[in-house]
């Protein structure tokens, strides 16, 4: 038997509720040249559900990232989008003025360098302010107070909203990134090492206010973190990575506790703790 | 007697794949029913798998063969191939998990972790926060603590919040992991008090408890796993 197969959860069950996943990805792979940068990948992320993706560096996870996406189109496989009529788009198929919108309006990404998500060449208020423009808000007073409210939910003081970027300290900037990816109210958000490069300190306040907005705005994402810790609060679901595949996926205290394939058994007993 | 957990022959035996494959058997065909107002001590020696077997009522352990059945939603559901948000469900508003140790994220006030499980099934923030306050007082953890976060409070304390957090939510389904580990003798007296409100209101309840005058007290059944660990080795 492919043990592969074993350390999978069984959804045996119907799901509880009639909604359908909002992200359904089927065989996704993704080579650079010979090398292959993750293969066969396979899950469905359901509405208000935290997956996250853990393994090495160098297992796929930010390529797999990319790939589910819409940043990056995959050799093999399908990424299968929900929308908010219920429909569902394939995020390769679809013509490329709907994904850029569906990228603007309905999700989010949140890189683990805020160089990558913000734009430093504007202030803290336009970077907010920004996305709401892009989905065709005209308004500036609206924009100003939809950027303010943002702001405040993300603990960032609003004296400062006229400030460029670069003056934040690296935690500020990453709560920048997410009130620029929230002011559109997306559904399904992307978030690769978001507490990576910052303090412990920082990171703990982070997490909690990452916590609570998932909860509250009844959030899907896919978290890529090397940090078991992080996955353990924040995730419903890990999947596990390993040389491009998923090797394991389930609950994630049940994955941490009770790991089924080799590789997870080796990459949780060698935490310190967790 | 509606039951709301039958467990039938269940197989748990967990693989070491870095330690050459070895197996090591721990449950093996157990069956287990318990009903509304019944507290069921687990008893046996240490490595009997009586917190396996918590563990695998919970969704947490992965058994090998054997069915888990667990009343949610008016049915017997079968947490061992549930869909994961049926078992996240469940685990909202069905099943409670107290164990002794208190896991949460850094930096956030003991009312809050108390409250949060009340906010996750939609109770308003102000109901969830009168019922924290009012556990938190229950177990005696002082007033000013309460605006804290626990990661600086004694053993015993932190130990308290996660109890009050545990019985926060009207849970039909408890399991209890040593809740009451090196509490002083006036809070475990508060903690059982907490197990006899739970049995009174139709809980169900399985617990492992190592201070036997705790377990005389609070249980109504024993569920010795002694036996059965000899059969599975």
């Amino acid at each position: 038997m492919n043990p592969h197969v074993t350390a999978f959860e069984r959804d045996g069950g119907p799901a509880p509720s009639l909604a359908a996943p909002i992200l359904s990805v089927r065989g996704v792979g993704k080579r650079y040249g010979s090398n292959v940068a993750c293969r066969d990948v396979t899950f469905e992320l359901w509405p208000g559900e935290v997956l996250a993706v853990v393994g090495e560096s160098g297992a796929g996870k930010t390529t797999l990232l990319h790939c589910i996406s819409g940043q990056l189109e995959p050799d093999d496989g399908e990424v299968l989008f929900q929308r908010r009529d219920g429909s569902q788009a394939n995020l390769y198929g679809i013509p490329e003025p709907e994904r850029r919108r569906l990228m603007r309006t309905d999700w989010g990404v949140i890189h683990q360098n805020p160089r990558d998500g913000l734009r430093f060449g504007v202030s803290a208020g336009a970077n907010v302010g920004e996305r709401l423009m892009a989905v065709g808000a005209r308004h500036y007073g609206d924009i100003r107070a939809a950027a303010t409210d943002w702001l405040k939910r993300l603990e960032v003081d609003v004296a400062r909203i006229d400030d460029l970027p670069q003056t934040f300290s690296g935690g500020m900037q990453q709560r920048l990134q997410i009130a620029r990816n929230l002011v559109t109210q997306p559904r399904l958000v992307f978030m690769d090492e978001p507490t990576g490069g910052l303090d412990v300190s920082v990171q703990a306040r982070l997490l909690d206010l990452l916590r609570t907005l998932v909860s509250e705005l009844h959030l899907a994402a896919v978290l890529v973190t090397h940090d078991l810790a992080v996955a353990r609060l924040l995730a419903d679901r890990l999947m596990v990575m390993r040389g491009g595949e998923a090797v394991e996926l389930g609950l994630t205290d049940q994955v941490l506790d009770d790991p089924q394939h080799p590789y997870t058994q080796l990459l949780v007993s060698s935490v310190l703790q967790i | 007697m509606s039951s709301l957990i039958d467990v039938r022959g269940l197989d748990k035996s967990f693989r070491l794949h870095n330690q050459g494959g070895l197996v090591i058997p721990v449950l093996r065909g157990l069956d287990l029913t318990v009903g509304s107002g019944e507290c069921v001590v687990l008893a046996g020696p240490s490595g009997a798998g009586k917190s396996t077997l918590l563990r695998c009522l919970y969704g947490n352990y992965k058994p090998q063969g054997g069915q888990v059945r667990v009343r949610h939603d008016g049915r017997m559901v079968d947490v061992v191939t549930a869909h994961h948000q049926t078992i996240l469900d469940m685990r909202r508003r069905t099943i409670g998990y107290v164990s002794q140790f208190l896991r949460v994220v850094p930096r956030v006030p003991a009312l809050d972790i108390v409250a949060e499980p009340l906010r996750r099934i939609g109770t308003a923030a102000e109901a969830a926060r009168a019922r924290a306050r009012e556990l938190l007082d229950r177990l005696a953890i002082p007033e000013r603590l309460w605006s804290l976060a626990p990661q600086t409070f004694s053993g015993g304390e932190q130990q308290r919040v996660n109890i009050a957090r545990g019985f926060a939510v009207d849970y039909p389904v408890l399991l209890l992991d040593e809740p009451t580990a090196a509490l002083d003798a006036d809070n475990r007296a508060r903690v059982a008090s907490l197990i006899q409100d739970a049995r009174r209101r139709g809980a169900a309840m399985v617990g492992i408890f190592h201070d036997q005058d705790f377990a005389a007290q609070v249980g109504t059944r024993r569920f010795d796993m002694t036996v059965l660990a000899r059969a599975a080795a």
